[in-house]
């Protein structure tokens, strides 16, 4: 309504009011190549291009509003948001639907949705929150809650299973524990620790899941199965060479070689057609990206915002990374898309309201520095 | 204290900044780390990368395994494999498709049929490589293709294996068919995790064994490294896997007691379970009408699956494990063990039948007009007496009759290892609540509870649940869980897994209990309403008729075949068990809108009883079992 009335050019301000110009121009550069690559990989389903730019709109929609709201009642929200996402991963062990062997989404109304994905936002959130409220006085015990703040969404999303989406989960709470400030001993101590943990985790694992990890060590061992994936994108990416082949003449992608190449496996796609030039490309992108996140997060009003910010940009790199690493076979197969690029309206959705949050945070910067 | 307070927040955003610093530091040395490996795999060893990608493409192609077959208690093949030419279009590979089915209409013979076929498929599974426009080609035709295949690129002729059911419509609903993998059998794959096994694999298992056992029967995928050119064709092979078959299953089945079932059948539509009381076994299912299984091999035309699916007779459905039918007076036996066990009568309760059980302003008729006079327990069973048992359900009540039935595996799925069983109905005051909405129809009735007691009301079980309650008897209490697979065999290693018979429950009954309750079944078969269909029998047996109402009678009307539309005629039903002494087999009969127990239904079971027990074939095997005209209703 209030925006119906305004004239064009006030329209155009209203609109503009609060976003980030660099940190749009950045993510949007990501979706175009993302774009221009599922195009590609997708010559057989043409229709998926314009399914993903219905995705991208709902995106931008989702960050505009998110980018509108101050950071106080993203604070104010982080409770009970955390406390819903709970609920909800509960409900999913209970009554959640089975696909691929796992039990990840639940039915809500006509649609499905994983209420694991949201917990990538929300679990940094309630910590930010935790540490906010704590902020004069953070001592060993605080970061201890925050550990079981961050294990039992974990451990609920490892059970369904689904170790990438945990990984990710997990990597958030993370930031945030690192950047509220625990101490350097005590990081490395449960660095140790965690190594030292590695041997009961395995035993934890799901078959499949080892045969990921032991297929990584040695992926011939599996050519048929699940090394079949690292084979062929490693192949895809190193016969890309410099300049690659060039956009639609992947012949890896066009011969059917590369499996899941609108979703996880994309990067395979993009670089076989672009080559190393278009990996610099990208990693730059990306790299300008976290820098502009990690700059709001630095300048951010509240310790809240600060800590908030930090982790959602971390993420992305999270994301990057990891799925580069796991498509050139230096990082075992887990479910993670390419942030931006990668099929799928989930992703994207949850991407560009981290970005909301960026600007939020950065629409609230400190304005005295002292 | 407020200097403080600002002196600790600078230090705080200071070593905040600081880590920022850090992570900043840690994402460069991370990307650092990508970019290398991405030097090294593009340009270091490119070349190795461009010439597994570019020149020569090693394939991986999987090599599917050989179904394995499934034999009966003998040996009998009731599904193998042949190999067979098919004519195969790779529609991403040909501009147009039309054009080109068309053209290849000069080479080889395409049927409308054919093309109606294709097009289902093309339009059904959009992710596979290649599909049939003909199957089965004779040597001269793929002679005749191979001299013209240069004019169709895209197009191919492979060697498949095809699936074969040798005995036609004979125990199609037990050894079921296969189909081709459609997205819903893909899906149902990925959450087994065990889509990567079947690469290759066309075909699965869609009904009966085929489908329960797809898992044995399958096998294993083997896989052939081979070198591709730019256009995807093979050059040479450079290792390979072999596929190891699928296992062979044996049933408990016996095919040539199948036929004499399905003979003695005739046009008539209905079931017959066979089941051996000791272990279990399942010696005959039958389901009629049938469908011939060969039919949907390579992919059914749209036309016989169109008549398939609509005919009133509904062929594809199992009635032996899917169909519900009240059971009538075969429920008698099982009401009369209820009676003793629950010591609501004992072998010298007797009442005197006027023909009719008056309850609550009601009468329920017999259906012997005027009754049976003095009707003790023995004499209940032989005679079929209806007023004996209104009352026997009466003085029981409905949560007795339930708790005792549903021990007998009546109103719950056998178990038995074909999927699609139907649960049927033990009717209880809380299936009521749970059936209806309204809670004026929620509410059990006591008069419900009368016609209950003679198998009518709201009854309603599947053939294999009578045939096992009757098993069940037979074994004086001990039910087993019905089967048809008795081993598994692997031929690779030689192994063979038996299935041994599973004891689900043992319902201890008292022996002399059972000893009776037998005695009056086998007076059934000697001077009651079986004794006709079994007269002159060279061994001993025990059953019972029945007739089951399919619709609803007035009070006072009286049923008249004649008047009766065909599909609204009573279904006949029969449960018997032989020898008396050592059973070696129980089964039940119902033949649909078949009109008396003992006159359709019985003949049936004295066929079969006679091959299995005595090895006599019928003449009927040439011809259908005639029905005696009898004049007027007699009793079940």
């Amino acid at each position: 309504m209030e925006l119906a009335q305004l004239a064009p050019h006030r329209l155009g301000a209203r609109l503009a009011q609060g976003i980030d110009g660099p940190l749009l121009s950045l993510s949007l550069a990501l979706a175009a190549l993302g774009m221009a690559t599922l195009f590609s990989a997708s010559y057989e389903m043409p229709g998926r291009v314009t399914a993903q730019a219905a995705n991208l709109a709902v995106a931008l929609a989702a960050m505009w509003i998110v980018a509108q709201v101050p950071p106080q009642t993203l604070m104010r929200l982080a409770v009970p948001a955390y406390a819903l996402g709970i609920a909800l991963l509960i409900a999913v062990t209970l009554a959640g639907d089975v696909v691929n062997g796992a039990r990840r989404w639940l039915h809500v109304g006509v649609t499905r949705f994983q209420p694991s994905e949201m917990m990538k936002l929300v679990l940094p959130m309630m910590l930010a929150w935790y540490f906010h409220k704590n902020e004069a006085r953070l001592r060993m015990r605080d970061f201890v809650v925050a550990a079981l703040l961050l294990a039992v969404p974990v451990l609920l999303i490892a059970r369904q299973p689904d170790l990438g989406t945990a990984v990710l989960v997990a990597a958030a709470g993370i930031y945030v524990i690192f950047f509220a400030g625990i101490g350097w001993k005590v990081l490395v101590g449960l660095g140790a620790l965690g190594l030292a943990c590695l041997a009961p985790l395995w035993s934890m694992l799901h078959d499949y899941q080892r045969r990921r990890i032991l297929t990584l060590i040695d992926p011939t061992q599996d050519p048929l199965g699940s090394g079949y994936h690292t084979i062929q994108s490693t192949i895809a990416v190193g016969s890309g060479g410099i300049t690659g082949k060039g956009w639609l003449h992947g012949t890896q992608t066009h011969l059917e070689f590369i499996p899941e190449r609108h979703t996880d496996f994309i990067f395979a796609v993009f670089s076989e057609e672009f080559g190393l030039l278009g990996n610099l490309a990208l990693l730059t992108l990306y790299s300008l990206l976290i820098a502009r996140g990690l700059m709001i997060a630095a300048n951010a009003a509240t310790f809240f915002a600060r800590l908030l910010a930090a982790s959602v940009t971390l993420m992305f790199f999270t994301y990057a990374f990891v799925n580069m690493g796991m498509v050139s076979g230096i990082l075992p197969v887990v479910g993670v898309p390419l942030p931006f690029i990668s099929y799928g309206g989930t992703a994207m959705l949850t991407l560009f309201v981290g970005i909301g949050i960026l600007m939020s945070a950065h629409s609230q910067r400190r304005l005295v520095q002292t | 204290m407020r200097l403080a307070e600002l002196k600790n927040h600078e230090k705080e955003l200071y070593f905040f900044q600081l880590r920022i610093g850090v992570a900043g530091v840690a994402v460069l040395i991370a990307f650092g780390l990508l970019l290398a490996r991405f030097i090294q795999l593009q340009v270091v060893q490119h070349d190795t990368y461009a010439s597994k990608a570019e020149d020569n493409r090693i394939s991986i192609v999987p090599i599917a395994p050989n179904r394995g077959l499934i034999l009966d208690r003998d040996g009998v093949v009731l599904a193998r494999n042949y190999s067979a030419y098919t004519l195969e279009i790779f529609p991403a590979k040909v501009r147009d498709v039309e054009r080109t089915i068309q053209e290849l209409g000069d080479v080889v013979e395409v049927q409308a049929k054919d093309r109606s076929r294709f097009r289902k498929l093309h339009a059904e599974l959009r992710n596979v490589e290649s599909l049939p426009i003909r199957t089965r080609l004779t040597d001269e035709e793929v002679a005749r293709f191979a001299a013209n295949r240069y004019r169709f690129p895209g197009v191919e002729i492979k060697a498949r294996l095809f699936r074969q059911y040798p005995h036609g419509d004979l125990a199609s609903h037990v050894i079921g068919y296969i189909g081709r993998i459609n997205p819903k059998d893909q899906e149902r794959l990925a959450e087994l995790e065990i889509a990567t096994n079947y690469r290759g694999t066309d075909f699965i298992g869609k009904a009966g064994l085929e489908a329960s056992y797809q898992q044995e029967l399958h096998g294993t995928t083997g896989m052939e490294q081979v070198e591709i050119d730019a256009a995807g064709r093979g050059i040479r092979t450079l290792a390979r896997t072999p596929a190891q078959a699928g296992n062979n299953i044996t049933l408990t089945l016996d095919i040539k007691l199948q036929k004499v079932a399905e003979v003695a059948f005739g046009e008539r539509r209905g079931a017959l379970v066979a089941i051996e009381p000791s272990t279990g076994g399942v010696l005959a299912l039958v389901s009629k009408p049938g469908f011939d299984p060969n039919l949907f091999v390579d992919g059914i035309d749209p036309q016989s699956w169109a008549e398939l699916n609509s005919s009133p007779d509904r062929p594809l459905n199992n009635r032996a494990i899917a169909g519900v039918y009240p059971p009538g007076s075969t429920f008698k036996p099982f009401m009369a063990m209820a009676a003793l066990e629950l010591g609501k009568r004992n072998f010298k309760s007797a009442i005197n039948d006027p023909g009719y059980f008056e309850f609550g302003g009601r009468r329920f008729r017999d259906s012997k007009p005027g009754g049976h006079g003095y009707v003790d327990l023995y004499k209940s069973i032989v005679v079929s007496s209806d007023t004996f048992y209104y009352q026997l359900a009466n003085d029981m009540g409905i949560d007795a009759i339930a708790g005792f039935m549903g021990k007998f595996g009546l109103g719950s799925k056998s178990g038995i290892d074909l999927e699609g069983e139907a649960t049927g109905v033990l009717p209880s005051p809380e299936w009521k609540q749970k059936r209806f909405r309204k809670p004026e129809q929620q509410k059990w009735y006591a008069g419900e509870t009368v016609s209950i007691g003679i198998g009518q009301g709201y009854n309603a079980y599947t053939p294999i649940q009578l045939a096992l309650a009757m098993a069940t008897l037979a074994a004086n209490g001990e039910m087993y869980r019905p089967r048809l697979v008795s081993h598994i065999d692997n031929l690779r290693t030689g192994e063979r897994r038996h299935i041994e018979p599973a004891l689900h429950r043992r319902l201890g009954f008292n022996p002399e209990h059972v000893e009776f309750v037998k005695r009056a079944m086998a007076g059934v078969n000697k001077e009651g309403t079986g004794a006709r269909a079994f007269a002159g029998a060279g061994y001993t047996s025990g059953g019972k008729t029945g007739t089951a109402q399919v619709i609803g009678m007035k009070q006072g009307e009286k049923y008249d075949e004649k008047k009766v539309a065909e599909h609204h005629r009573d279904h006949s039903l029969f449960v018997v068990f032989a020898p008396v002494e050592s059973p070696k087999i129980a089964l039940m009969v119902i033949v649909e809108n078949g009109g008396f127990g003992a006159r359709a239904a019985a003949p049936i079971a004295r066929a079969v009883l006679d091959y299995y027990l005595l090895g006599k074939l019928p003449e009927a095997m040439m011809a259908p079992v005639t029905e005696p005209d009898e004049p007027g209703r007699e009793s079940d």
